[in-house]
């Protein structure tokens, strides 16, 4: 690694907590590998704050493997940054060159306040899961067995792809309007495609849509940039989905 | 006499725990909306439990340091759960499932939590797909299975590789509803900071709000620890970054007994470390060793080719390479359980043939599985005659629809498609068996308080199989320990709302804040990283895949000396009332610099080599299984349960007997 990595300027949003006022501060970052994520670039800043007796730089992340959904950060103006189909701990800093300046900052969105520097407040995404986003079925295990209802390959195939969403928020942060459709969507439309999902659609959907709105976030204009920059790949038929099942329940 | 009962009830093994159900005290309705029941951590285990705990009408109070419950790292399991279902009619049963995990074990876990375990993994299935979990399914529409190692059925269920964050979020769904209820108070950005005891039981938390540094005080009738794993007291594991061991060892040093700290399973599919600078490392799925193949070159000429980049390994000829897992053990093959294969690959790389600069990688090839499914799909799709190229590109798209997610995550870390060129992967630290001693009703040994999941030791033994974990997590979380908790909570009927004004809260909390003052406060020079990477290369070094006497001794004196320039040391940035990522680490290293000694007397103490536990010392000298791990069941047949006494070397030593009525103990063979 000796003097071969890139040498970087960062532009970073810092904001002490949500009363603040935050600001865009910059820093130098020196020698680092192409080989390391951009949340280990993120320690190697953070390390060195500490040893100049600044503060670090406070951001969401936890498994660093692209499944749980902690991080976020918009970087040079794109949710996860320049990558696709990864979440910010899965970007490596090959993506980027020696010289470049990165600019980071939180997902930005109504609905997400800011905590503290790149860290937000993403629990809007939990009260609407609360609205409904369950089967109500108890948790004895006295329920059928599970080969009792057949279900398509195909019908289970496509719930799993919707239900791969990891709740991160980049398609909030993504959307113009701080749309949170795709989200709504996605979890709507795994239970819409599978039978157990059935005794509780309409409700369900109702439910889900008013907390949404209810949660200050924007509607869907389909500019698609959602799905360009879901890390996981979920689809806009999700949002479609949704809407027909909203329709379905209001008639 | 041993202090440790383990309340196993009697009778044949089979029928021990319907007819304890039959007889333990139960709550009634009414008065289960007079107990308050807390539960710290969300994953499968601590998930299910809030949730079922809710359900039966207790008020539950969930912790989670993480912005929500579905971050717990449950959701990172990627394989599969098992359960004796026996679907595939390949021969499975509850009793074989038990027999497996037992073997699985080494013969290190309690027989009778293992056959409950057996037991209602089939209902685990059931509830999961109410719950509208997406698990596979095969063309018919029926569940499909897969096979993992240590097995010779498929009992695997599975949701691409992603299982554990589909089960996980179906325990969150079932939260979820009693969150919105009411029945479930979720305090989220919260860490528990120490556990409160009065009158000898637990009655409640102190927590810290890590979005405004506030302490709080919250009481319960009953605690409940599902916190999950301490592997990342190697700094470098598979874990989640914030993955720690703190409620586990704040429970140990108010009275729980921690039991068996050395069994440590090292996973042997995982991405090899690139640089110093590393933060996690990544597991690749044991699933991939269905199809794929683990191999080094058999001449140490390619192996200098290969790291020199002269030649690459699709180069190399089949009489080329050495299949070591298949040549040293031709029944299970590529399927030995996760200690065995992770030991070998060790040896390869020891013996010089590790395949990666940093000669510790070893190649997991897909290119058989490739060719096997293409030319089955081409014969399925009636073209006779198939190109090469033809056989590879059908081969391939069943190869991508089934670990699709895994090769595009090693792709995007180590920038190599693995569809064209082998995985390289090395062993790294993934799970801990280890942990906070329970007895059959999950219950520590302090009064009321239980631990559930990873964060206990009760089911895996010295070596956990492979799709085990989700099955044990949400076992216990959904239908064993809301069972047995009430039979405790029966007694708390009358007892009415714990207060937290009295001298014991008082107590915890001032212990609390008097150690967040010291880091705050102290004028160190180094930071938490520092003190936990050497923390982690000591361990890794030696407490690692292989111990001996030596290297454990010098351990723990090691550790000590990191734990003391620590407490001088280290240096916490940033203010004590406001959200302060150093200082939850600092409190969590700290933690961890107490564990990683006693982890290392653990080891230091068990002369014999079981399960993920090898003791150089002892290994097998000659015959068939030479080099083999060496049981030693006359003098360790126990589990070693340590009290608390201050410094974690003078911790005492319990010994649990364990007894093995239904199965006999034999050698671990896989040959």
């Amino acid at each position: 690694m000796s003097g071969k990595g890139m040498n970087l300027t960062l532009k970073i949003w810092r904001q002490k907590d949500a009363k603040s006022k935050g600001k865009m501060e910059t820093y130098k970052v020196n020698d680092i590998s192409e080989h390391m994520s951009f949340l280990e670039m993120m320690d190697v800043l953070n390390e060195q704050l500490i040893a100049e007796g600044q503060e670090p730089v406070a951001f969401d992340h936890d498994c660093r493997e692209g499944i749980c959904g902690m991080c976020s950060m918009y970087i040079n103006g794109e949710a996860h940054g320049p990558d696709r189909g990864v979440t910010t701990c899965q970007l490596h800093m090959r993506m980027f060159k020696d010289g470049d300046t990165i600019t980071i900052e939180p997902f930005r969105a109504a609905a997400f306040p800011v905590i503290k520097d790149l860290v937000v407040d993403r629990t809007s995404f939990e009260r609407i899961q609360q609205a409904g986003g369950y089967i109500s079925v108890n948790t004895s295990g006295n329920t059928q067995d599970a080969n009792a209802i057949p279900i398509s390959k195909h019908a289970a195939d496509e719930a799993m792809d919707a239900a791969t969403c990891i709740g991160c928020g980049a398609c909030v942060a993504t959307c113009k309007n701080s749309s949170a459709m795709l989200f709504v969507g996605a979890k709507v439309s795994q239970y819409a495609l599978l039978p157990q999902g059935q005794v509780e659609a309409a409700d369900r959907v109702k439910n889900m849509v008013a907390q949404m709105d209810l949660e200050g976030f924007g509607n869907c204009t389909n500019t698609g940039a959602c799905e360009v920059e879901c890390p996981k790949g979920i689809s806009l038929d999700n949002i479609a989905r949704m809407n027909r099942e909203l329709i379905k329940a209001s008639i | 006499m041993s202090v440790l009962d383990s309340k196993v009830p009697e009778g044949p093994l089979k029928d021990k725990w319907t007819s304890y159900k039959d007889k333990i005290n139960l709550v009634n309705p009414a008065n289960k909306r007079l107990i308050d029941v807390i539960v710290v951590g969300t994953g499968l285990a601590g998930g299910s439990a809030a949730a079922t705990l809710a359900e039966l009408g207790y008020n539950v109070k969930a912790f989670a340091y993480q912005d929500s419950p579905r971050r717990a790292h449950s959701i990172a399991a990627q394989g599969g759960i098992n359960a004796a279902k026996n679907y595939q009619g390949d021969g499975d049963s509850t009793y074989r499932l038990f027999y497996d995990t037992v073997k699985g074990g080494d013969y290190r876990s309690r027989e009778a939590n293992v056959y409950r375990l057996a037991e209602v993994s089939a209902n685990i299935i059931d509830q999961c797909v109410a719950q509208g979990v997406p698990f596979a399914r095969d063309y018919g529409g029926l569940l499909d299975n897969r096979s993992f190692g240590g097995v010779l059925v498929s009992r695997t269920f599975y949701a691409k590789g992603q299982t554990g964050q589909q089960l996980l979020l179906g325990a969150y769904s079932a939260m979820n509803r009693q969150i919105a209820r009411g029945k479930i108070q979720m305090y989220n950005r919260h860490e528990m900071l120490d556990v409160v005891i009065v009158d000898g039981k637990a009655r409640g938390i102190i927590a810290r709000n890590l979005i405004t540094g506030e302490i709080e005080r919250h009481s319960a009738h009953a605690v409940v620890v599902a916190s999950g794993g301490y592997g990342n007291v190697f700094f470098l594991s598979t874990n989640a970054m914030g993955s720690n061991v703190s409620a586990g060892w704040k429970i140990h040093k108010k009275g729980a007994f921690f039991a068996n700290p050395c069994y440590t399973q090292i996973h042997p599919t995982c991405i090899p470390r690139s640089g110093d600078y590393q933060s996690k490392l990544t597991l690749m799925s044991e699933s991939l060793r269905n199809d794929g193949r683990i191999w080094v070159p058999k001449n140490m000429e390619d192996v200098i080719a290969i790291r020199e980049g002269r030649k690459k390994p699709t180069d190399l000829s089949e009489e080329e390479r050495d299949y070591y897992l298949e040549r040293r053990y031709p029944a299970f093959g590529n399927l030995v359980p996760r200690d065995v294969a992770s030991r070998a690959a060790k040896e390869r790389c020891d013996a010089g043939y590790g395949v990666n600069a940093t000669g510790e990688a070893v190649y997991l090839d897909f290119a058989s599985a490739i060719q096997r499914y293409g030319k089955e799909q081409a014969k399925i799709h009636g073209i006779a005659n198939p190109s090469e190229a033809k056989i590879y590109e059908l081969g391939q798209k069943i190869v991508e629809a089934k670990y699709g997610n895994l090769f595009q995550m090693y792709e995007k870390i180590v920038d190599e498609n693995p569809y064209e060129t082998p995985m390289m992967i090395y062993p790294a630290v993934h799970y801990t068996m280890g942990g906070v001693w329970v007895d059959y009703n999950l219950m520590t040994t302090v009064p009321g308080l239980y631990c559930i999941g990873e964060a206990n030791f009760s089911d895996h033994g010295a070596n956990r199989l492979g799709a085990s974990a989700l099955m044990q997590g949400l076992a216990d979380g959904y239908f064993v320990l809301p069972y047995t908790i009430g039979d405790y909570l029966s007694d708390d009927i009358r007892t009415g709302k714990i207060p937290t004004d009295t001298p014991e809260f008082d107590a915890a909390e001032k212990e609390v804040k008097d150690r967040i003052d010291f880091f705050i406060n102290n004028k160190g020079t180094k930071s938490v990283d520092y003190f936990h990477k050497k923390l982690g290369k000591v361990m890794w070094d030696k407490c690692g895949m292989s111990r001996n006497e030596q290297g454990l001794k010098e351990a723990m004196v090691e550790i000590k000396a990191i734990r003391e320039e620590f407490w001088k040391e280290v240096s916490v940035p940033g203010g004590a009332n406001e959200m302060n990522p150093e200082l939850e680490k600092a409190g969590r290293v700290a933690d961890f610099l107490e564990l990683g000694e006693l982890f290392a007397k653990d080891a230091l103490t068990r002369e014999e080599s079981c399960g993920g536990h090898f003791r150089e010392e002892s290994a097998e000298e000659s015959g068939p299984q030479k080099g083999e791990a060496k049981r030693n069941d006359k003098d360790f047949a126990f589990v070693s349960a340590w009290e608390y006494k201050g410094e974690p070397a003078d911790a005492v030593l319990h010994k649990e007997e364990l007894e093995f009525k239904d199965i006999e103990l034999k050698q671990r063979s896989y040959k």
